[in-house]
């Protein structure tokens, strides 16, 4: 199986990146999270409800809607927080990538550990730029926001392809496919990663030192 | 493989179309309140929450869903629109967008109905979730209110785009394949705004009496079948269909302030009966509690949580002026149509000294050519402070040098600020003369600093002798400074 990708690109101040890649992580999410699964006898289950909730952004011209879930923004907040401390300290010219992965994990026989096969990945390109005066922000802020839109857009429309989807498991396999730790709404199984191209344009791949580690990690 | 649907699968299919026809209705609906929507996730399922999303039920919006469809489904070539229009209080309106769910004739026999389709649909209502803040319509509308409200209307059959203007585009939130067709949800918004921007919104305070629930009703004939995007709680809303009239004719004032407002000509249902708030005068807000302060943007947004009370309140003001005895007079009347300050000179024809709440009304020029009466220029020599308590003042009493009218008003001698007076006889223009141009300093003056200095040089030796004898003094003081 084939697995989907799309990339996404913006350029916007550092303030924003924020903001920006949390619409984004959230417009997707919202699409890939149900409610919690409750099964019951006879192998059938009954699905909790979404709720929704607005919210606007201050330093660009948008607003979104995203899951009402405490447990999951906050989530995304902090993965956020660490992509946008990396670019802005990492002494690039501010180009960068996060990028969020569905994935299905698939047990192996002991001594190997669980093998995670993504099935969707969505990457955003992020290039900071900076601007020289107030003016030429406020149009940063519109002109932001309208390229939000069009991102938005281009995530319904893909997601409304209906592609491939990972099958509604049985209760043993859940924890297989969708990520139970939250206690109010189930999002697919999901990470967040993030790289940094420094200034020589060799990637600085801090994804491939963690990957090794979790090989290697028995 | 079997092609024909069993009956169960057609049922639930229809009924998962309808509700998600009246579903889509409700978000689009909501999106346009011009306030930010929140509802909670809950890992119980209730069972009352379609699709497994939290969208709130509007009464108003589900009654007139239900309306248009008539029994029927959307369908081939039977679509279901909602069509979103701003109208500005000049009465201009414009469409904004056309929100069309409809049906195409390709078919996915195999789709299993109860499980795929309705994760699909729930699907792709997320999707108008995300698309409907995206569109140009959604800022419109949150800053809906002053000067123009957003609208809503449902129909179901052929759509008509031609409302948009040129140039419009077209956004699909998404498709939903079933046994009996492809459901397709688009928006086609407009992008010439031209009208918009040739108006200029230049008001500084928001449009008194702007009152939403006129379209409720549909005091004007060519609006249709138009709904305001609004909506009251679901609590108040129970068993009402729609706010009565009398509900609504409130006006809300958002500040109290010592300048009179601008002419206030409220549009009421009747096309000009004025009901203008009366504001109390010079900052009396505090003892007039009964004064309705709500926001014409949260009256906009939606009809104030208790219409009744603040009616109460604007259509009536108790002579409060009773109380106090000393200050000057409160609000006597309810209603008028035009309010002039003090102190200005224009006549207005309209009004007399005797339908106006001035403060120090005794003061005001009734007639602009007789100066010489005008008490600011010629102030009386005792002028008296009037009795509240005797009700709408009297023009013929301007000089109030009538004399105390009730003995247990004590007489102030009131001397305003540069007041004719036997002691000093200065004006006003007179002191503002003097004081443009005042004389110069004697230590400026040329001659007399040219006196000292000679003096000075005559001097210094003597004053040089005597700094050299208590030359140790200084030096003492210098360091216990350092």
């Amino acid at each position: 199986m084939n697995c989907r990708s799309e990339v996404l690109e913006v350029s916007l101040e550092s303030r924003q990146v924020d903001e920006a890649m949390l619409a984004l992580l959230h417009t997707i999410l919202l699409h890939r999270s149900t409610g919690k699964f409750h099964y019951k006898k006879e192998g059938t289950y009954s699905i909790g409800t979404v709720g929704s909730q607005d919210t606007d952004c201050d330093y660009i011209d948008f607003s979104f809607v995203r899951v009402s879930s405490e447990e999951l923004d906050r989530a995304m907040r902090k993965s956020v927080g660490e992509f946008k401390d990396a670019l802005c300290n990492s002494g690039s010219d501010g180009v960068g990538q996060i990028s969020l992965e569905f994935y299905q994990k698939k047990k192996s026989r002991w001594p190997f550990s669980d093998e995670c096969i993504p099935w969707e990945v969505w990457s955003i390109k992020v290039n900071v730029v900076s601007l020289a005066n107030e003016q030429e922000r406020q149009i940063c802020r519109e002109k932001v926001g309208e390229k939000l839109g069009e991102k938005v857009i281009n995530i319904v429309e893909v997601i409304n392809r209906h592609e491939y989807l990972p099958k509604m498991p049985t209760q043993s396999e859940v924890d297989n496919v969708f990520d139970t730790s939250l206690k109010d709404v189930q999002p697919y199984l999901y990470k967040i990663t993030y790289q940094i191209t420094d200034s020589l344009g060799t990637s600085v791949s801090t994804t491939m030192r963690r990957l090794i580690k979790d090989t290697l990690a028995l | 493989m079997d092609s024909d649907l069993s009956p169960q699968d057609k049922k639930d299919l229809d009924k998962f179309i309808k509700f998600f026809a009246l579903k889509t209705v409700q978000v689009i609906v909501q999106a346009r309140l011009g306030e930010k929507i929140c509802t909670r996730s809950s890992s119980s399922p209730t069972g009352a929450d379609w699709f497994n999303l939290a969208i709130k039920d509007i009464p108003e919006v589900t009654h007139e869903a239900k309306k248009a469809l008539a029994g029927q489904l959307p369908g081939i070539g039977r679509s279901m629109c909602v069509e979103i229009s701003l109208k500005t209080s000049e009465g201009d309106s414009m469409e904004l967008e056309t929100w069309c769910l409809d049906m195409n004739e390709k078919c996915d026999k195999d789709i299993k109905v109860s499980y795929t389709v309705y994760n699909r649909l729930s699907l792709l209502l997320k999707s108008l979730l995300a698309i409907t803040r995206v569109t140009p319509a959604y800022k419109l509308s949150r800053k809906q209110g002053h000067d123009y409200v957003i609208l809503y209307r449902i129909y179901f059959g052929e759509v008509q785009l031609t409302g948009l203007g040129e140039g419009f585009q077209t956004v699909r939130v998404g498709l939903v394949g079933t046994p009996v067709g492809t459901i397709t949800l688009s928006c086609a918004y407009r992008t010439n705004l031209a009208f918009m921007s040739s108006r200029q919104f230049e008001r500084t305070a928001p449009i008194m009496g702007i009152i939403i629930d006129h379209f409720v009703d549909r005091p004007f004939a060519n609006m249709g079948h138009m709904h305001p995007c609004n909506y009251r709680t679901a609590d108040e809303d129970e068993g009402v269909t729609y706010p009565g009239v009398e509900d609504s004719q409130e006006v809300c004032t958002t500040s109290f302030s010592t300048s009179p407002p601008s002419q206030m000509v409220i549009p009421g249902k009747e096309g000009g009966v004025p009901q203008a708030p009366v504001q109390p005068s010079h900052g009396t807000p505090a003892d007039h509690g009964r004064m309705p302060t709500c926001t014409p943007s949260s009256m906009a947004r939606h009809i104030p949580a208790t219409p009744s009370s603040s009616r109460e309140e604007a259509e009536t003001l108790s002579q409060s002026s009773e109380a106090k005895s000393n200050s000057p007079p409160d609000i006597l009347e309810t209603t008028f149509t035009r309010k002039v300050g003090a102190f200005v000179n224009k006549p207005a024809n309209q009004v007399t000294t005797a339908c106006l709440d001035l403060p120090f009304a005794a003061f005001a020029p009734k007639n602009f050519d007789m100066e010489e009466n005008d008490l600011m220029v010629n102030p009386p020599d005792s002028p008296v402070v009037e009795s509240p308590l005797q009700g709408s003042l009297h023009s013929d009493d301007s000089t109030g040098s009538s004399g105390p009218l009730q003995d247990d008003f004590v007489m102030v001698d009131f001397k305003p600020a540069f007041s004719k007076d036997d002691l000093l006889p200065i004006d006003l223009g007179t002191f503002y003369r003097e004081f443009q141009n005042p004389p110069q300093l004697s230590s400026l003056s040329i001659d007399v600093s040219a006196q000292s200095m000679a003096e000075d040089l005559d001097t210094l030796p003597v004053k040089l002798a005597l700094y050299e004898q208590k030359i140790d003094e200084f030096d003492a003081f210098v360091e216990t400074l350092q």
